[in-house]
């Protein structure tokens, strides 16, 4: 893939549109490696000029905050800051609603303004100004989403990821809990990265429960860590054959053949 | 006129308002036992915040069954409540119903008889509250958390409001030129017809009781609040006036850490110089909470302002798959403690003395903190915005800086970020090798 950074960019002499934020879900795992993939091919077929941090990116410090670290994430904070500036990046755009709430919200007071769109609201953008048009060729599909609390309670953003999904002309089914009530997947605050505590049941097994009971054929999501959590629910429920977790990117990607 | 009863009035008003402003001020003292913190911007926001949400009951709603019955309550509590004015210029002057010849018996009638449907609409719905928390059990009153005081405190005011409406009523019912002058009793009048085997007499010292366990009960009621979950009914106009307005997502950064980071990062700075000459004995700051001294005032106000209603709770993704974490629960201990830190600045004479107990361990555990995802959830559903997500993270946040003790695998990933950049063991040169495989 043809994924400029921002280092060769200004080599070059160029100052990129957008800065695309890959996140280290994005970067490493295998399962959000193929959001990254379609999140570039659909910037590539609206002709954005983009470029990435590439080596030079590391992690928002998210993780290390919601965990109560606030040493490891300033370090990380102030770093990525400084990198930054140093690019003079003005607008960034990300398929990680963490990253997307942190940069957005966190790095500020610390000297980082910038101006930071989840990636559906700028593919809703890239729509609205006319640069890209979704083929609406998952019809008679029914697809149910599922909210990021980072997305979703966390930044009020409900309606963006509808408006794609609904483009895709499938029929979208709400679960009971939806939008500022939709209940968590189980990954935030920093559970990803460790096994919770004792109780009668995972978080990600109830949420996915009650996915399940919009029966849908695709469960639509805009965060690499609940897309981990709902496939794994999905597997658990045994429904791996019917059902499939999607990014929204994934999604608009292979309806437009990309 | 009966200047005993006048007397008698007066002294038991001065000593119920009395005690009642006692309370307030250890109140006010106990919050502000919490650190500092800047919310007085951004004012017109904050007051429309506060008459949409508090007066306005925006967020009650969203449960319809109990947000309608509870708006009834709310709503017939204030309304009722301007007789109370009357019963108090009656109770001073001893009068008898100082206001009837001022506005006129059509207007005089029609507010009597507005609070008398108030009346036994707010019975009602106390019944159909009752009922909701001992025969149909909601799941959420039947919590953990929700056994001995704090559900016989739930069911003592439904109580107390069952029997100050009673009492309205019958004060009206048995008062005999109020009912022959057939105005303004359009409930009270089904309560008369139950009292008329009663002589004249009789019925004048009935209406007496009522007027005066009436004004009793609600002096009683008042003076009850400070000891109770009912705070909510005055502190949750200033709890919504001074919540967090910034999206929810936007947590705090630590400006203590941010000076030291900075140091770090300075290739200028000297790291053998002196620190910063402090004045005399400071200690350097405690990084996070673990008790409530170290929580910010809002915090302890929330504390004090929570009703205990549980939609926080029904609502925790952690409560919910059956985690020892309750949201509403952390609000109610450190509320608890908070008490208890006040009781013993009045035994020792306006000091705290250490009393070898602090809020995190003694009332709240670990394992509560670290089940939670930060999902705010619990925030979102508050009817009074109370925040028990930032009180979860600042003891996070003192587990984590004061005492290295996160679960071994999240120091794990915190070590991998500060190491590689990346919460996994990635190289920080493999960052950009999706874009080829």
């Amino acid at each position: 893939m043809n994924v400029p950074t921002m280092a060769e960019m200004m080599a070059q002499g160029k100052q990129p549109e957008v800065l695309f934020w890959v996140g280290s879900a994005g970067s490493y795992d295998e399962r959000a490696k193929k959001i990254t993939k379609a999140f570039v091919k659909i910037l590539q077929q609206a002709k954005v000029d983009f470029a990435v941090l590439g080596t030079e990116e590391s992690s928002t410090g998210d993780a290390a905050k919601r965990a109560g670290n606030e040493f490891v994430f300033q370090m990380q904070a102030l770093t990525n800051i400084e990198i930054l500036n140093a690019y003079e990046v003005k607008t960034i755009v990300t398929c990680d609603p963490h990253s997307f709430n942190t940069l957005k919200n966190e790095y500020p007071e610390l000297g980082g303004n910038y101006k930071v769109y989840h990636h559906t609201q700028f593919i809703k953008e890239l729509i609205n100004d006319g640069r890209l048009s979704i083929n609406a060729s998952l019809k008679g599909k029914r697809i149910t989403f599922h909210d990021p609390c980072y997305l979703g309670r966390a930044n009020d953003v409900y309606e963006s990821p509808r408006d794609l999904v609904k483009r895709l002309g499938v029929n979208l089914v709400e679960m009971k809990r939806n939008k500022n009530r939709a209940l968590c997947c189980g990954a935030g605050g920093a559970q990803m990265f460790k096994e919770p505590e004792k109780g009668n049941m995972d978080i990600n097994v109830l949420r996915t429960q009650e996915a399940l009971k919009t029966n849908p054929n695709i469960i639509a999501t805009g965060c690499p860590y609940c897309n981990t959590m709902m496939t794994d629910g999905v597997k658990f429920h045994e429904k791996e054959n019917q059902i499939t977790v999607k990014d929204i990117a994934e999604l608009i990607a292979e309806a437009n053949n990309l | 006129m009966d200047y005993l009863s006048s007397v008698l009035f007066v002294f038991t008003l001065v000593i119920g308002v009395g005690f009642f402003a006692t309370n307030v001020r250890k109140l006010i003292r106990n919050i502000k036992l919490g650190k500092k913190i800047d919310r007085t911007d951004n004012k017109s926001a904050r007051w429309k915040n506060m008459i949409r949400v508090a007066l306005g009951q925006s967020k009650m709603v969203s449960r319809p069954i109990a947000g309608v019955l509870h708006i009834i309550v709310y709503v017939g509590f204030i309304i009722i409540n301007v007789e109370l004015l009357e019963i108090v210029v009656d109770g001073i002057l001893g009068t008898h119903r100082v206001f009837q010849p001022f506005l006129g018996d059509t207007l005089y009638g029609f507010l009597i008889g507005t609070f008398e449907v108030l009346a036994l609409l707010v019975f009602i719905s106390v019944i159909i509250f009752w009922l909701r928390r001992n025969i149909a059990r909601l799941k959420r009153f039947m919590s953990q958390e929700m056994t001995r005081w704090p559900k016989n405190d739930g069911n003592y005011i439904l109580y107390f409001e069952m029997v100050l409406m009673s009492l309205f009523l019958v004060m009206n019912a048995a008062d005999v030129s109020f009912q022959q002058a057939g105005v303004g009793n359009p409930i009270s009048q089904y309560v008369a017809s139950w009292l008329s085997g009663f002589r004249v007499e009789q019925l004048h010292t009935i209406e007496t009781w009522a007027w005066w366990l009436h004004i009793i009960g609600i002096l009683i009621f008042l003076n009850y609040l400070y000891y109770s979950k009912h705070l909510h009914i005055l502190l949750a106009f200033p709890n919504t006036f001074y919540a967090n307005l910034n999206p929810k997502g936007k947590f705090t950064n630590l400006e203590s850490v941010t000076k030291e980071v900075k140091m770090m990062m300075d290739p200028n700075a000297d790291p053998y110089a002196e620190p910063e000459a402090s004045s005399g004995d400071e200690m350097p700051e405690k990084f996070g909470a673990s008790d409530v001294a170290d929580l910010n005032w809002v915090q302890l106000l929330n504390a004090y302002t929570c009703t205990e209603c549980g939609r926080c709770t029904s609502s925790c993704p952690a409560n919910l798959t059956g985690k020892k974490l309750s949201p509403r629960a952390i609000m109610m201990k450190t509320r608890d403690r908070l008490e208890e830190v006040g009781k013993n600045i009045d035994l020792n004479r306006g000091v705290f003395v250490d009393d070898g107990k602090q809020l995190l361990g003694d009332y709240i555990t670990p394992e509560e903190l670290w089940a939670c995802t930060s999902c705010n959830a619990c925030v979102e559903e508050c009817p009074i915005e109370i925040d028990p997500l930032s009180i979860i993270m600042d003891m996070r946040r003192y587990l984590v800086m004061e005492q290295s003790a996160a679960p071994q695998e999240l120091n794990m990933m915190m070590t991998n970020i500060e190491n590689n950049g990346a919460p996994w063991q990635y190289s920080q040169m493999d960052r950009l090798n999706w874009k080829d495989e």
